[in-house]
């Protein structure tokens, strides 16, 4: 569901951005990063609803009926193509190394690796990353706006949101001859990034006592962390972090806090 | 790789010499290293917890990791300014409930602990820190790695946890905005019986099996 051709998803982006804008204010206590909460809520409704009636059934069958090696080799077939982009988008972000990695990752995994199908680079200590064009953005200093729940699509920002086509038009399957076979791969990678995320997705329903809020709360910090790479530049008033990474001076100057 | 061979050893020694109960001035790093490697040592050797055997896992919970955690930290932290606002007995109620809460979550993911292999990062942190953030990833078969970072303050008794982020996202402040919101709605009250109401559902459920 989520990456197929730019045809049917366009009007369903322009109905997202039309109902995010058209202004549906939130109650009192909103939260500021989520103005569009009705909105989103409401989407968020709907994405649940068929997640619960046909995706999740449909990876809970993938998950259980097929060989674990061929989990595998699917997961690692389409993580190999987004590794292209993921390794462009490093290098756009200055990040060379890394995004060198990236390239080596898709050179090793579609040779060795039988066209992607093993990843052998993650064996030989090429760490898999995943970046798109939005953290890109993120890394240039685009602030993220608003949150905003897209339908199929799931969890994004304003931002990030924007970046999408640029993301779909990088997906080297997406010029995938014949459409049929383009069309099945869509559906195997949805169901399978679904399969992946199934446990995780079972102990979030326990853990959360609002499930929106919950996702929201997490997908947003989950997604600055990302921009950052986990070295975080965002904690301001736990203490000061940056005097800890610096060769310290010896004495306690704990009380320092500039910010 | 050669930094972490050391920690390796320097768990390993802290391990043998000092035995389960650890000195007090253990090191935050080393710490986390020791309870995440008996931690994960013990679920993968053990079949019941595997098969999802919840009164073990939860023995393996309470022996192992509780006595290392700082509920009231994190239950403060989550309720933010309204923990000032509660009476010390909603304060104790809100902490249990917020603790069964996490226990059972955390213990749910102990339970699907297969081939990871954890690999800690080096600590940025000079002596002197009351409060550190220990980092490692979680290196699974499939897709890229799990972050997965701790937040310790240093206390009398030594080093205790108190936030841990799963994803890039720290648990405590994610929970932050459900608590403030539900505190608005119903109350300190409402959200005590909110939690507990989840808690008994969770507790009457049986835990999924690993798989």
């Amino acid at each position: 569901m989520t990456h197929s051709e730019p045809r049917w998803r366009r009007p369903l982006f322009a109905l997202a951005l039309a109902g995010a804008l058209s202004g549906c204010a939130s109650p009192e206590n909103a939260n500021p990063k989520d103005p569009f909460e009705k909105y989103n809520r409401a989407v968020f409704a709907f994405n649940d609803a068929v997640d619960r009636a046909a995706l999740k059934p449909a990876a809970t069958a993938y998950k259980r009926v097929l060989p674990q090696f061929v989990q595998t080799g699917v997961n690692n077939f389409f993580g190999n193509l987004a590794d292209i982009w993921t390794g462009a988008n490093n290098l756009l972000q200055g990040k060379g190394k890394d995004g060198f990695s990236d390239l080596g990752r898709v050179a090793l995994n579609s040779t060795v690796g039988v066209l992607g199908l093993v990843d052998v680079a993650s064996s030989a200590g090429l760490r898999k990353h995943s970046e798109d064009f939005g953290q890109t953005l993120g890394a240039w200093g685009v602030p993220s706006g608003p949150y905003l729940m897209l339908p199929l699509l799931g969890p994004s920002t304003v931002r990030d949101t924007a970046a999408l086509p640029l993301d779909w038009k990088a997906d080297p399957w997406a010029y995938k001859e014949p459409v049929n076979w383009r069309n099945v791969g869509i559906g195997v990678r949805v169901i399978d990034q679904r399969a992946v995320i199934l446990d995780a997705s079972n102990l979030l329903e326990e853990a959360a006592l609002d499930r929106y809020e919950f996702i929201r709360d997490g997908f947003l910090q989950r997604r600055e962390s990302r921009i950052y790479d986990g070295e975080k530049k965002e904690d301001k008033q736990d203490k000061a972090d940056q005097d800890a990474a610096a060769p310290a001076p010896a004495e306690p100057e704990k009380q320092s806090d500039t910010k | 790789m050669k930094f972490l061979k050391h920690l390796f050893a320097v768990a390993t020694i802290a391990f043998l010499a000092a035995g389960p109960a650890a000195a007090a001035d253990e090191k935050p790093d080393v710490l986390v290293k020791r309870i995440s490697n008996e931690v994960i040592d013990t679920v993968k050797a053990d079949k019941d917890i595997q098969a999802g055997n919840q009164k073990k896992l939860m023995d393996l919970v309470d022996a192992k990791i509780l006595p290392y955690v700082d509920f009231e930290k994190s239950t403060a932290m989550a309720a933010g300014r309204f923990w000032r606002q509660a009476t010390p007995e909603q304060q104790k109620a809100l902490q249990t409930e917020f603790r069964a809460l996490l226990v059972h979550t955390y213990a749910g993911a102990l339970s699907q602990i297969k081939n990871e292999t954890v690999e800690f990062k080096p600590m940025r942190a000079s002596d002197s820190d009351t409060e550190v953030e220990v980092r490692s990833q979680v290196n699974v078969a499939r897709g890229e790695p799990v972050t997965l970072n701790y937040r310790l303050v240093k206390e009398p008794a030594g080093w205790k946890i108190y936030d841990i982020n799963v994803l890039g996202a720290w648990l405590v402040e994610t929970y932050k905005g459900t608590f403030a919101s539900e505190i608005n709605k119903t109350g300190i009250d409402g959200l005590i019986k909110k939690l507990h109401d989840r808690n008994v559902q969770l507790a009457s459920k049986p835990m999924k099996a690993a798989k």
